[in-house]
């Protein structure tokens, strides 16, 4: 395994090559902002949140899908940066209905806190509200349209860690949506296990467990990095197997 | 009681728009607070006086709510012509908020929705009329209308954000709360 040095907001860290931008920032305790990004799944670079400037590039990276290398001039914090994770967060709340004071995740949603860390204490865009439908068939877990951000969190987890693959997004721009089973109410899923990982990692209060009411839906993605620790220790038991 | 400071009070007024009431509700909350605030403010305005038309010359108007019909409109119109300084107060007012969860259907569709779920035209309130101001369009947040000097989010804003953004603005400065006092919801 080798070792790349590069600089990150002048400072000299290192990381083990293969790694992306936002992992050799993070393990250098250089925080990023990220609301697609989870530790444990495969990046995604749709929030667009972790972007980064690289020295020597006029376009802007996002950090998550970057792979390091040696001798990268990184900047993860500038005022341009600031402007634009700021501006992605405005659209973010613009695009859908995102009513924090009557949402289920009030007080614990990843995109409530992220607007006030980045100092987005009004939106400057247009507000779509869009007539996004739910989906509450399932008799555990309940699905609003109308707060997802189309992190992909949900397919992903499903797909890489569970491995239903339950989960799937159609349409593009502002008529994607994340699908079950090919577009089908989730009580019809004949895929989904009914594990509620993704309700779990679900940023916002797109997807939440039946029954809660305002602010009363609180997440927990530990379970995440858990299961991933034991499935690599158990790895190479199963190649074993498999061989 | 007068004093030579007496004559520079600022001129302080607080106003209900499209909203439940709750962030003035909130802005009661202050409590004791609310002495200090009369010692350096003059209330010209607001809910809690019997005060009919806005008044002119006001330095600071705290304004609760979005703007949802044509008298909301209206005297938001005149608070911004006769405001120095104008604060969305609560969520409502930052961002539509509750009032604005109706922005999905059309006016007459809401009416229908909320009061005439059976046959016939819809009741007053989509068009104009003499009695009722009329809904527009959509409920809007205030500066998406005419522009706002401060925010003040929360649904509604407490008192330990409200006072302190509020003791900025009396004291000329800017209102720049901490990561936590700025979430809304």
């Amino acid at each position: 395994m080798s070792v790349i040095t590069l600089t990150i907001d002048g400072h000299l860290v290192s990381g083990r090559a293969g790694q992306s931008v936002l992992e050799v920032s993070r393990d250098a305790g250089i925080e990023i902002p990220t609301l697609c990004w989870l530790e444990g799944l495969s990046p995604w670079g749709g929030c667009r949140l972790c972007v980064v400037e690289l020295k020597g590039e006029q376009r802007l990276f996002t950090s998550c899908t970057t792979v390091a290398a040696e001798g990268m001039h990184v900047v993860t914090r500038s005022a341009r940066l600031e402007n634009y994770r700021r501006m992605l967060v405005e659209l973010l709340l613009a695009e859908r209905n995102h009513y924090c004071a009557v949402c289920v995740v009030d007080g614990h949603c990843e995109l409530q806190s992220m607007a006030a860390r980045l100092g987005v204490d009004h939106v400057r865009f247009d507000y779509l509200n869009p007539p996004l439908p739910m989906d509450i068939s399932h008799d555990l877990f309940g699905l609003d349209h109308n707060r997802c951000i189309l992190c992909t969190r949900c397919v992903r987890v499903c797909d890489e860690v569970e491995g239903a693959h339950t989960w799937d997004v159609r349409g593009r721009g502002t008529t994607e949506r994340v699908v079950i089973d090919l577009d089908r109410p989730w009580k019809e899923s004949t895929s989904c296990t009914r594990c509620g990982k993704c309700v779990q990692v679900c940023p916002v209060g797109a997807l939440f467990h039946k029954g809660v009411t305002v602010g009363e839906m609180v997440k927990d993605n530990s379970f995440l990095m858990d299961i991933i620790k034991r499935r690599r220790s158990a790895q190479p038991f199963v190649e074993r197997r498999r061989s | 009681m007068t004093n030579s400071t007496e004559e520079r009070k600022i001129r302080l007024a607080t106003v209900w728009l499209g909203g439940c009431s709750g962030c003035n509700m909130s802005f009661l909350d202050l409590g004791e607070l609310l002495i200090d605030l009369s010692q350096r403010t003059e209330l010209v305005y607001g809910p809690f006086t019997d005060i009919k038309a806005f008044p002119k010359d006001v330095d600071i108007t705290i304004v609760e709510g979005s703007i949802n019909n044509t008298e909301n409109l209206e005297l938001y119109r005149e608070i911004r012509q006769r405001t120095k300084i104008v604060v969305s107060f609560g969520d409502c007012a930052v961002t539509g908020n509750v009032s604005s969860l109706r922005n999905v259907l059309t006016p007459e569709e809401v009416l229908v929705q909320s009061y005439g779920h059976v046959p016939g035209d819809p009741p007053y309130g989509s068009e104009a009329s003499e009695v009722l101001p009329r809904l527009l369009p959509k409920s809007y947040p205030l500066h998406h209308v005419l522009p706002v000097d401060a925010f003040i989010p929360g649904c509604p804003p407490d008192p330990e954000r409200t006072w302190p953004a509020l003791l900025a603005l009396l004291e000329g400065k800017r209102a720049e709360p901490a990561p936590e006092e700025r979430s809304f919801g």
